[in-house]
């Protein structure tokens, strides 16, 4: 059992045991290879899981959503010819006309979940990770932002985006002839390789090295 | 740790509920935090019930609007007609896109009644201290959790489809109040599915047949899977 009181004298850890989250069952901390799984017999939630992937492949990955992201943004989505007349649009224009239409919240909504939430996610695991694979090192305050990185998480919607992309496609494609922009492909590209980092990031991992590393 | 003690708040254990670290408090601390990542501790979600319940209430509430209220206006050659989300759901059908149709209509009609009626289902199971099922349900809430934010598929379609048209007298797309309420209603469900505590399912069960025996104890008996 550690006893850390550098940063608060209230709580000590026990680093052998570990608790389910959804129901509360305790148990010895699972031993486990890379790619296997821990479940609780109780209530079947994944008590830990070993992705193996380390934080080269994490950091790969982050890197390239990085540079998907910026592309998507950058460019048009679709280019849309109506009798004559060329239409290209992106998603901040969609955030723009939305909230010049008045709809300020949906406007507001969209754009934290769909450019906000995914770069803050981004630039967080950089910041977290970077200074701790080149140097094992815990960058200023790492500890509070991989918590504000697991906090955004489920509100990074890059996913859901791509579907809303598809639906437009198919209901755009009766009024207009439709040309994909270079952000479409991007923000397929981005769906995947940030799809792929959440497979890869091990933050069981992540939080002991964390640990373990100095400032 | 005593033989009978099986949960973590049995055996004085907080997890974390950020980095799933074990923190045993110091007696008598107030606010403990995780010595590691530095949230706060709690034993349970904090008045997990009462928040869960007045966030589920209000997404009911939202729910009027986001499906009487047009969600978009489109007009094509000064003629228009407001869409809603069953309108639109109608418009891929009578358009023949039957898998987008089923799309649509499971994220944006299916999703968000469900959710309700299973937040509410587990509401009212742990409020009753039911005994029924708690592996399912515990499962039901997990689905929820994950499924929630695929419910914005809706709100997505119209923000790409308000940035390409925009083509003066030709055609506009306009959005519609509807579509406010209708983010409103995927947002606070997200925060309902949140602020529920799963443990407090399985805290009901240990009142009726008193803590499991460490003859029973699972301790060290996980499920290992490839
Ligand atoms: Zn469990």
């Amino acid at each position: 059992m550690a006893v850390r009181s550098i940063e608060n004298e209230y709580a000590v850890a026990e680093h052998e045991r570990v608790a389910c989250h959804d129901c509360d069952l305790l148990f010895r901390k699972p031993r486990l290879q890379p790619g296997q799984k821990a479940r609780c017999p109780r209530c079947g939630a994944v008590l830990f899981q070993r992705k193996g992937g380390g934080l080269d492949q994490s950091l790969a990955l982050a890197f390239t959503s990085l540079i998907l992201f910026m592309l998507a943004n950058a460019y048009p989505l679709l280019r849309m010819n109506i009798a004559g007349r060329v239409q290209e649009g992106s998603l901040l224009t969609g955030i723009e006309e939305l909230n010049s239409q008045g709809y300020w919240e949906i406007s507001a909504l969209v754009f934290v979940v769909t450019f906000l939430a995914p770069l803050a996610k981004l630039l967080c695991l950089f910041y977290v990770l970077l200074p701790l694979r080149l140097f094992g090192l815990r960058a200023p305050k790492a500890v509070l932002v991989f918590r504000w990185t697991e906090q955004l998480s489920p509100w990074a919607m890059t996913e859901v985006f791509m579907l809303g992309i598809l639906v437009a496609v198919v209901k755009l494609a009766d009024l207009a002839a439709l040309a994909p922009g270079i952000a479409l492909y991007s923000f397929a590209g981005l769906m995947v390789s940030m799809a792929a980092g959440d497979a890869v990031l091990d933050d069981h991992e992540v939080w002991e090295r964390l640990e373990a590393a100095g400032d | 740790m005593t033989r009978h003690a099986i949960t973590a708040a049995d055996a004085g254990y907080l997890l974390c509920h950020c980095c799933h670290l074990l923190c045993r408090p110091q007696p008598g601390s107030i606010h403990p935090r995780c010595p590691r990542c530095g949230a706060v501790l709690h034993r349970r979600k904090p008045d997990s019930l009462a928040r869960t319940w007045a966030l589920t209430l209000t997404a009911y509430i939202l729910y009027i609007p986001a499906n009487l209220l047009p969600i978009m206006t489109v007009t094509m050659s000064g003629r228009g007609e407001p869409d809603t989300i069953i309108s639109g759901v109608k418009e891929l059908i009578v358009g023949g896109m039957w898998p987008l149709a089923l799309l649509v209509f499971f994220a944006s009609i299916v999703v968000p009644v469900l959710k309700l009626l299973v937040m509410t289902f587990l509401l009212l199971s742990v409020q009753f201290g039911s005994h029924w099922r708690p592996w399912e349900r515990t499962v039901l809430y997990r689905l929820t959790e994950s499924i929630g934010r695929w419910s914005m598929i809706d709100v997505f379609v119209i923000t790409i489809l308000v940035a390409v048209v925009e083509l003066g007298a030709l055609a506009t797309i306009e959005a519609g109040p509807g579509a406010v309420a209708f983010g409103g209603v995927v947002v606070v469900t997200m925060f309902a599915a949140m602020s529920f505590d799963p443990r407090l399912i399985w805290d009901r069960m240990a009142l009726k047949y008193g803590k499991i025996s460490s003859h029973s104890s699972p301790e060290g008996a996980y499920r290992m899977q490839r």
